[in-house]
């Protein structure tokens, strides 16, 4: 913890120093943990939208023959679970790690060695599971998984990485989550009451308490799976007294809040970007919060409505849909409340806000349509069409990737010290959304005319070859955005301004500290005052914020190895798990892995790391204020 | 009286839509072109909830595109708005107006969903079938009537079918979209379901239905359809009598007979009155518009599928045979004298 307790002070190790591509592997920084969990974030999000665009060459043309049905089914699998576990998640990540603590005026993150624990899992995790492109095929199951589609082929081993990278992955996230929530609940700078938190903080712990509790059902499935696979367990057998409909009900307890951390973060730029650029406070804040909060516990009660078609009966289906139009209602709170933010406001137009505006609009078409969906036995026609597709692209694409999108204008000054090219950043806007519109709007009729979804082909004559191609093409407008924003990136990487403190005009605390911020966040932990801390003082007159105590020495947390090499181990013991009854024509192959030597090898590495952690101690270093005072001049 | 409630501009959006929405569509049946009661109820609900959501959908734009021009930044103009805490009324009021909208669209939702559900197979009239789904076919077992037959559902019109859904291996979902919603089948749990048929048309095309798997199911799963005749009573009852005769083939077949007996047997029965153990039954087959549930039932085809069942539909678990050309033609003819 980043303790700035004088006494302390004598106590204190030496700073390690480490450089170089040892200090991005080494790093507790949450600054540097944010710009990971963004670029790996970033890299997944590249590569699944590849996949999509791949998918959609396929469904170009009826009965077309670019890929097979195999690689077609790795393909969309692969989209979904990349997208919603490797992609957008971590994209959040970043931004809440690097954030979090400057809005709430902390110098770190709680844990800040869970928290480059949590960063190595994820990419491990990820990496693992991407690996199945070159070692015998992708995951095919679906990101959903369904039983027993996904335990009886144990020939094929996709599912197998599905099940292990996945369970790798997600203790990254939980660790992430429960580190957010201890920081949030305790290193608020004083003053900083709950109910001054910026949004996109309360966004954070609510999502995170979501993920604590999703995530965890999670884990329990992809344990019976993994069990089922490999170890000959019958969870999901009916032949032995298993059952395929358990994965169900607790994939969605999951899958359904997951739905929710996805879009809860967005919620929350969306109730920074707006006020920012409306010049005006967040309309209804109080209304804002207890409607995150409604939406958080909500969505852990309504997950049936995925399972509508499964036969669950007339009781349950009319329950889970009462329950799900109800999460409407704190929606449309929310909505009015952004619209009424920019009703009186003087809204600047910049891309940033370009995103976050219309994210309203599209955000409400993809919540109408889902409480379309939530009307049972009308979805016992949606269901598996290409109107629930229409419907979760438009709430994640126009929801989640919008935010990610807004906040990455937003806050790309903050986290790398540059200013993205405003005239780029437009173009990629209006490509990207009006692409978007053109993929997903026509998929609606597409739907409702009858079009399954996770075909591979269709049929011609049916009447849904213009819109299949006009969803191509729109598809290929999105990748030709996403293009234009690389170019940005790599522009003003190379070539752009130096970004100010404070650009937008902002409202809140990592306004106050220098782009990038420096290591310690604040050379004075700031007092809080009121809601929009840094507004505040503005409208006093003040430059920057008042500190809640003298200059001192400031407790810093020393780097580590230990993360990456436990993460390495969890990812050998997996390889070592998925291959273990494999036979590789090969007696030194067969003997490390049936032997199970690799998994030993794995989980030697991961404990030796957790004793090493236990045994050696190290209680990081102080930067001293003279070494402040000298930065200063 | 609806119309009342809509002002001018939501009336012509509502109406913009609905064309737009039925542009795109043939007039092959569809959930939203419904040809059967089932269907008819849900797209009801369905209208209704539309209609309920683009007057939400109305009003979120109108205050949008307002907020946009009014409230845009006049250039060179930095002035600080007004602060603005919130607003009870307001806040009161989009509280409320959803929830009743909400109600709107729940209550004909919970009556439908518990009507949908009702289980009338002890009902005088009613039809039952089996249906048991496998990886990629469908099979249809009339137990009351002793009856197996497979892709191809045959249904007298005007007639409610109460189904019994059933998987073999993985979880489908059956699904005949102009008729009504769907059903999955998990293997080793029973569901039930029942559709009312539509009357026959004039047009024989208009008789018969698109029926899809609807759940991912593996690699042929796209490729998993199946068709629904419907028929009058008469010809239903012809047709069940046709399934219980033995069947009986020409001399020109004969070869063909010994070709089956030695190499198809084994999975497909051609008797209508057994269930097939393990592919499709074939008694009737000649009658069949479609190989493979997708393609024309032509000799083309048919030599094609047996050649490789899996170049013609991807995951299809029927094994490729190595036979001769005259024996293809000769297993062809036999096939098409299967009635």
């Amino acid at each position: 913890m980043a303790h700035s307790h004088a006494t302390h002070a004598t106590h204190a190790n030496t700073k390690k120093n480490y450089t170089g591509i040892m200090d991005w592997i080494t790093t507790v920084d949450h600054k540097k943990i944010g710009i990971l969990y963004f670029g790996a974030g970033l890299f997944f999000f590249l590569l699944a939208g590849v996949e999509a665009l791949l998918l959609r060459i396929q469904l170009m043309f009826p009965m077309n023959d670019f890929v097979s049905a195999q690689t077609f089914n790795e393909l969309f699998t692969m989209h979904g679970t990349t997208m919603l576990f490797l992609a957008a998640l971590p994209l959040f990540y970043g931004y809440m790690n690097y954030i979090i603590p400057l809005q709430i005026g902390a110098r770190d993150v709680a844990f800040p060695f869970l928290n480059a624990l949590g960063l190595w899992t994820f990419i491990f995790g990820g990496i693992l599971l991407n690996l199945s492109w070159f070692l015998g095929g992708a995951p095919d199951g679906g990101w959903t998984g369904y039983p027993t589609l996904s335990t009886f082929n144990t020939a094929h081993q996709g599912m197998d990485f599905y099940s292990i990278g996945l369970q790798i992955a997600g203790i990254g996230t939980l660790v992430g989550a429960i580190n957010f929530l201890v920081t949030i609940i305790n290193m608020r700078a004083p003053g900083m009451s709950f109910m001054r938190l910026p949004l996109f903080t309360w966004a954070t712990f609510i999502t995170s308490a979501l993920i604590l509790f999703a995530f965890t059902a999670l884990a329990i499935d992809l344990i019976f799976m993994t069990f089922d696979r490999l170890f000959s367990a019958r969870f999901f057998d009916v032949a032995y007294g298993g059952n395929p409909i358990l994965w169900q009900h607790i994939f969605w307890i999951f899958g359904h809040p997951e739905v929710y951390i996805l879009i809860l973060p967005a919620f929350g730029i969306m109730s920074e970007v707006i006020p920012t650029f409306s010049r005006k406070r967040l309309f209804g804040y109080s209304s804002m919060v207890f409607a995150l909060a409604l939406i958080g516990f909500l969505g852990f009660m309504v997950w049936a409505h995925h399972m509508f078609t499964v036969g669950m009966g007339a009781f349950a289906n009319a329950l889970f849909a009462i329950a799900t139009m109800l999460i409407a209602v704190p929606t449309g709170i929310k909505v009015f409340n952004w619209l009424l933010t920019m009703w009186g406001g003087s809204i600047r137009f910049t891309t940033a806000s370009l995103f976050a505006i219309s994210f309203v609009p599209t955000f409400v078409m993809g919540g109408v349509t889902g409480v379309m969906l939530a009307s049972a036995p009308a979805d016992y026609q949606y269901h598996d069409t290409y109107f629930v597709v229409a419907h979760f692209h438009y709430v994640i694409v126009g929801g989640s990737v919008f935010g990610i999108f807004a906040a990455l204008f937003y806050w790309w000054p903050k986290m790398f010290g540059k200013m993205l090219n405003e005239t780029l950043g437009k173009w990629f806007f209006w490509i990207f959304s009006i692409g978007f519109h053109l993929t997903f709007f026509v998929q609606h009729f597409l739907g409702l005319d009858g079009m399954p979804r996770r075909v591979y082909t269709y049929l011609p004559g049916q009447g849904w070859d213009l819109s299949n191609l006009v969803s191509s093409i729109g598809a290929y407008m999105m990748g030709i955005g996403v293009i234009l924003l690389l170019i940005n990136v790599v522009y003003t990487i190379r070539k752009g301004p130096d970004a100010p403190a404070d650009p937008w005009d902002g409202r809140t605390m990592e306004w106050t500290v220098s782009s990038p911020s420096p290591l310690y966040n604040f050379k004075q932990t700031p007092l809080v005052r009121g809601l929009d801390a840094f507004w505040k003082e503005k409208m006093d007159g003040n430059k920057g914020m008042t500190p809640a105590e003298p200059l001192q020495p400031i407790h810093m947390p020393n780097g580590s190895i230990l993360p990456f090499l436990m993460s390495l181990g969890l990812f050998i013991a997996g390889f070592g798990f998925i291959y273990k009854d494999y036979d590789f024509n090969n007696a030194l192959m067969n003997g490390l892995f049936n032997n199970y030597i690799v998994i030993y090898a794995g989980l030697l590495m991961l404990f030796g790391s957790m004793a090493t952690r236990c045994l050696i101690d190290d209680p990081g270093y102080y930067i001293q204020p003279e070494e402040l005072k000298e930065e200063e001049a | 009286m609806k119309h009342r409630l809509f002002s001018g501009r939501a009336a012509a959006l509502f109406a913009a839509f609905m064309m737009l929405l039925l542009a795109g569509c043939s007039d092959r049946p569809s959930p939203i072109n419904p040809a059967a009661p089932v269907a008819e109820e849900q797209f009801k609900l369905i209208l209704l909830s539309i209609g309920i959501m683009l007057i939400v959908c109305t009003v979120v734009f109108v205050l949008f595109f307002i907020v946009l021009v009014r409230f845009r930044e006049k250039p060179g103009e930095v002035k600080i708005p007004k602060q603005v805490e919130g607003n009870h009324k307001l806040e009161i009021t989009w509280t409320v107006i959803p929830i009743l909208l909400l109600l709107i669209l729940a209550v004909p939702t919970v009556a439908l969903t518990f009507a949908l559900d009702e289980n009338h197979s002890d009902v005088e009239g009613t039809l039952n079938v089996q249906v048991v789904a496998h990886q990629f076919w469908w099979e249809f077992n009339y137990h009351d009537l002793g009856v197996y037959t497979a892709q191809e559902l045959v249904v007298p019109e005007n007639t409610r079918v109460q189904f019994t859904l059933d998987s073999a291996d993985v979880i489908h979902s059956f699904w005949v979209p102009g008729i009504g919603g769907k059903m999955d089948t998990n293997p080793g749990i029973t569901n039930h379901m029942y559709l009312d048929m539509p009357a026959v048309q004039p047009d024989p095309d208009k008789n018969i239905y698109v029926g899809k798997c609807a759940e991912y199911c593996g690699e042929g799963h796209a490729l998993m359809d199946f068709k629904v005749k419907v028929v009058t009573q008469d010809e239903f009852n012809a047709w069940v009598d046709s399934m219980r005769q033995p069947v009986q083939v020409s001399e020109a077949a004969q070869r063909g007979e010994e070709l089956f007996a030695a190499n198809c047997i084994s999975c497909h029965a051609i008797n209508g009155e057994q269930p097939s153990p393990s592919g499709p039954n074939l008694k009737g087959y000649a009658n069949r518009d479609l190989v493979g549930g997708f393609r024309p039932n032509e000799t083309q085809w048919v030599k094609e599928w047996i050649r490789s069942p899996k170049d013609v539909k991807p995951g299809a678990t029927m094994p490729a045979f190595n036979l001769s050309e005259e024996e293809l033609d000769a297993l062809v003819q036999y096939l098409f004298e299967l009635r």
